[in-house]
């Protein structure tokens, strides 16, 4: 067959490929090693062709094999107790891991990264990074309920980080606004070791009945493969346009967006023609197109089902038809999904494409053979087994050990250092402090971020930020619903990785409890530097240790999640940030648990106890200060504690409760009276004298496995003697002053709500308009 | 479909309940609309029957009134609203808004836009002045208790929904609005804070005849106690809102519909 678009290349099929064992091959620009090249050539028995090629180098990069981080990530599928499983539908490896939410219900959830592309092109890589989450949801036959974003920026005051930040957060409301996802919660941190590699994690959360969970598989010999939603286009083709040599012609674009472009519109499309597909049963297998596009679909359906595929290339609908085979099977183009569907279904599957105006190409079918073979106009430019692309990626067990800079590190502590001189002690040093705090890069307002994302739509938020988690309806007749949160903090973990990851997993079990909800699973988003760094190689194990251990002890299990390595300026890696999620489940979402205090006259109770913990806070970062140890983790406590917090919303014994973590109780008190308005007066002599802490510690330090709730009167005796029966310390530190207009705190000089609300509210539209 | 009222205006009355489920109130479904579900929710919780209607529809079926939902039709490619305003089904609106039973017909944002492109409203929305979509728990004045959708507020009451959008600004030439205002078809209008900059803080309008009310701002999203904006004082104004606001919308339109169940 000789048509126009043969023409144009020199296809470099199989049999070529055979019979040139010699020719040279750009597989080092394409981001392979020699040793991986070599075991390319080892698997297939010959060179591999250029199409093939394409296909090894994507999916056995970092990205896509996690190379590094796969010996250090099995830990997560070892370290499982029974009480870990008993609620998990599907584990790791599949786009998204599924929890059992009972009456029949089931949510999924995952984190991911989308990091680099975000600094290149904030507002498209934000985006995307929404989009490709989102399918990844959808792909289990879930309905996306919410979207949540942290997200980590350089030095606020660095003239770059306001083109990443409205970038970024242009491209996640820009996005995230138009699929009809509510934005539920998020991070914000401003820290100069973000500078030239910005963080920008995306989670997206999903719910369906059980019958209704889909797998990534093609099986059933004979059953047809079809690629539907946007077409195919030259956009995230990173390396592969070394691959131009095969073209003849050197008239196409030479400079394509390494970064992909979304179209939020296509992919609300996709995502009910998806829902639609699922309701009639019509598809057999599905997996969405993200990093590595066909190369991986293919090669992941093929290999999770019956191990053959058939598929001819020149069948894939293009935006551009100069592509090469190559950067075909390699375009990360947007808001595209493959499909395995039955020949009995594939005229009830084109009507849904049709109702929805979605284009489709049917590509092929699901074979027996255990190969997967790619044609080009019939002939043969790809034929290896599946696994190898998908699953049989090289394995590196990297060097990695303790930074000889650590020990120094842990010596530095805050207390007595020259950052520590004139701590804040006299009443009006210390509101100076509370106001400077809250006022802070890290701990003020993000209004001027959250206002741009749509908490509403849906009809089913039950909380969003400000509050401590995100809650969210699942059934509308019983009200079961989830919560979600995610922390990280990177200065912790850069003091301590296997600590610092573990306290990231207590702050977000702990705000999720805090919210009332039940903790039941984790997704985690690994952010480190370049594995090839041994430094950098022994903080990503220690936190995985560190992550692994801790949710054995805390009875939850991860059930996916994303490693992004390689995130750095130059040779100076970014602080590790483990970011993790927890999900929670509320059996009514009217029962939740609001951050903040609204009724006069109820009490106020600290959970927990306080420690001089200062090394690592906010108001170390503040003075400029980073050394010591951060937080000792007590997860026997934080399991405590969210059982009493948990119990009392049940129980109707609180009307609001707060979890303190940076920025300690401070931050916290402040928080809880801005969120509706409502002042109190505190007095913390109790806690002074107990813990042996001064005013300044008891209200900078950040102990964990601490909460402050707010108690109805009527509940005082029945919430503290269920604290008494745990064992689990807790003083009353003050009342709600609805009148004042106040925060009154014994030992501070008056702070008026306004004030601190000028301030807290000031910063972010100061910097970013 | 046989969904039970969850709130009418006389709960009790099993008669009542009964007639405002007969009133079927249409919710269409364009390519990228977002808060379809949303409204169909709102209509039920009012007590009324929604009915799911398809943009590319050639007929509108049996009911009785229709909300235009937000979102983003066909996302908001080319203007927001001006590919949707060629729907099938937008022509039936539009022939069955302006025929003597003057079809009651709410524009909820996206909704609103649609139904400016299609000349129902005058005016448009453009960008919002501070360049930025925004998210908040919006106070309104109803100006106009008179309109098909507005019956069962009191002019000059004050209620909080939410108002989320990227071109909410509305505009028009100073004639329309004197005239506008002049024949009282200014039925919202934003109470403390112009959130995007629209004339004369303009949140919502309605056509001479009052069946057909276009706003930015979302009632559907305050109908539900613990879904809505909460009861909270406002920042701006000092007046505490509620979770369910918005529920007067879609219960003005039931009780125009039954014929004075009240």
């Amino acid at each position: 067959m000789t048509t126009e678009t043969t023409k144009k290349f020199n296809i470099d099929t199989v049999e070529n490929a055979a019979k040139t064992p010699d020719v040279e091959l750009p597989w080092a620009e394409l981001g392979l090693k020699q040793n991986e090249f070599d075991e390319v050539v080892k698997v297939l028995g010959r060179r591999p062709t250029g199409a093939e090629l394409a296909m090894y180098s994507v999916m056995w990069s970092e990205h896509c094999s996690y190379k590094s981080s796969k010996n250090h990530l099995r830990q997560f599928g070892q370290k499982v107790t029974e009480e870990m499983k008993k609620d998990m539908l599907v584990g790791i490896g599949e786009n998204a891991g599924v929890t059992n939410l009972g009456d029949g219900w089931a949510v999924t959830f995952k984190i991911e990264s989308h990091n680099s592309p975000s600094f290149v092109e904030p507002y498209q890589g934000a985006a995307t990074g929404i989009g490709g989450i989102v399918r990844d949801i959808i792909s289990m036959g879930a309905r996306p309920v919410a979207v949540m974003d942290p997200l980590r920026f350089g030095a606020i005051d660095h003239p770059d980080t306001a083109r990443v930040m409205h970038g970024a957060v242009a491209g996640i409301g820009g996005y995230g606004n138009s699929l009809g996802l509510p934005n539920i919660g998020g991070e914000m941190v401003f820290d100069s070791v973000y500078q030239g590699n910005p963080l920008v994690n995306a989670l997206a959360v999903g719910v369906m009945r059980h019958e209704d969970i889909r797998l990534a598989n093609a099986s059933g010999k004979g059953n047809k493969v079809v690629l539907f939603g946007a077409r195919t286009g030259g956009d995230g083709i990173g390396g592969a346009s070394v691959l131009a040599s095969e073209s003849f012609d050197d008239t196409k674009p030479s400079k394509r967006p390494a970064v992909q472009v979304g179209d939020p519109f296509a992919e609300k499309v996709l995502i009910e023609c998806c829902l639609e597909l699922f309701k009639g049963s019509l598809v057999e297998g599905i997996q969405d197109l993200g990093a590595a596009g066909i190369s991986c679909a293919t090669s992941e359906l093929a290999s999770n089902g019956d191990g053959g595929m058939q598929v001819e290339l020149t069948s894939v609908l293009l935006r551009d038809p100069t592509l090469t085979p190559g950067e075909i099977l390699m375009s990360e183009s947007q808001e595209r999904m493959m499909a395995v569907v039955t020949p009995e279904n594939v005229e009830a599957f084109e009507a849904v494409m049709d109702k929805w105006a979605v284009e489709y190409s049917w590509l092929g079918e699901v074979t027996d053979t255990g190969r997967l073979i790619i044609t080009w106009e019939g002939e043969v430019i790809v034929d290896v087994d599946p696994r190898t692309v998908a699953h049989d990626g090289p394995v590196y067990d990297r060097p990695y050990a303790r930074p000889e800079w650590q020990d120094r590190v842990q010596a530095d502590t805050f207390t007595g250092s020259v950052q520590d001189a004139g701590r804040p002690a006299a009443p009006a040093e210390l509101a100076k402090a509370v106001t400077e705090l809250v006022a802070s890069p890290n701990m003020c307002s993000k209004d001027w971020i959250t206002n741009q994302y749509d908490r509403y739509v849906g009809g089913n938020t039950a909380m969003a930020f400000p509050d401590d988690a995100g809650v969210v309806r699942v059934d509308e007749e019983t009200g079961l619903g989830v919560a979600l949160a995610t922390d990280a903090n990177g200065r912790y973990t850069y003091l301590d990785p296997y600590h610092g990851a573990q306290l990231a997993l207590a702050e977000a079990y702990r705000n999720v409890a805090t919210a009332g909800a039940v903790p039941m699973a984790v997704s985690d988003c690994l952010n480190f530097g370049s594995p090839e760094d041994p430094d950098v190689m022994w903080q990503l194990a220690e936190a995985i240790r560190g992550l692994s251990d801790a949710c054995m002890v805390l009875g939850i299990p991860v059930t996916g999640g994303n490693v992004s390595l390689y995130n750095q300026t130059g040779t100076t890696p970014i602080h590790p940030s483990p970011v993790v999620a927890v999900l929670g489940k509320l059996d009514d979402v009217a029962r939740r648990t609001p951050s903040g205090w609204r009724e006069d006259g109820q009490a106020i109770y600290l959970l927990g106890t306080t420690g001089a913990e200062l090394d690592g806070s906010e108001w170390a970062n503040m003075r400029g200060h980073l050394g010591g140890q951060p937080p000792k983790v007590d997860l026997e406590a934080e399991r405590a504690l969210g059982e009493i917090l948990i119990n009392a919303s049940r129980d109707g014994m609180i009307d609001s409760a707060h979890d303190l973590s940076e920025g300690g109780l401070a931050a916290a008190l402040v928080e809880s009276s801005l969120r509706y308005g409502v002042g109190a007066r505190i007095a913390l002599q109790d806690v002074l004298d107990r813990d042996g802490v001064d005013l300044f510690t008891a209200l900078f330090s950040e102990s964990q496995g601490r909460a402050i709730v707010g108690v109805p009167r009527s509940e005082e005796v029945r919430f503290t003697d269920m604290c008494t029966a745990r064992g689990f310390a807790h003083t009353r530190i003050g009342v709600v002053d609805a009148a004042s207009g106040t925060l009154e705190i014994n030992g501070v000089e008056s702070l008026s709500l306004d004030a601190l609300r000028e301030a807290h509210e000031g910063t972010l539209p100061k910097y970013f308009g | 479909m046989t969904e039970l009222p969850l709130i009418g205006d006389a709960p009790g009355d099993a008669a009542v309940a009964s007639r405002l489920a007969g009133a079927r109130i249409g919710v269409v479904t364009f390519p990228g609309t977002l808060d379809d579900r949303d409204a169909a929710r709102a209509v039920r919780l009012a007590g009324g029957t929604a009915v799911e209607l398809w943009h590319a529809d050639t007929e509108l079926g049996d009911v009785d009134a229709v909300v235009i939902p937000g979102g983003f039709s066909y996302g908001d490619y080319l203007r927001a609203g001006a590919i949707a305003r060629f729907a099938p089904l937008m022509s039936r609106i539009i022939d069955a808004a302006n025929s003597d039973a003057k079809l009651p017909v709410l524009g909820i944002c996206n909704g609103f836009q649609i139904l400016t492109e299609s000349h129902l409203l005058p005016g448009s929305m453009i960008k919002n002045d501070h360049l930025k979509f925004m998210c908040r728990d919006q106070v309104l004045r109803v100006e106009n208790s008179n309109t098909a959708w507005t019956l069962d507020y009191i002019a000059g009451q004050e209620i909080t929904i939410p108002l989320k959008n990227q071109d909410g600004q509305y505009i028009a030439d100073d004639k329309t609005l004197d005239a506008l205002e002049a024949e009282g078809r200014v039925v919202f209008r934003y109470v403390g804070f112009n959130p995007n900059g629209s004339r004369r803080d303009i949140a919502g309008i309605s056509n001479a005849a009052g069946n057909v009310v276009g706003l930015m701002p979302h009632p559907e999203h305050a109908v539900e106690v613990g879904f809505g904006p909460e009861t909270v004082v406002s920042r701006e104004t000092g007046i505490a809102g509620s979770d369910t606001d918005g529920l007067g919308f879609f219960t003005s339109v039931l009780n125009k519909i039954v014929g004075g169940a009240k």
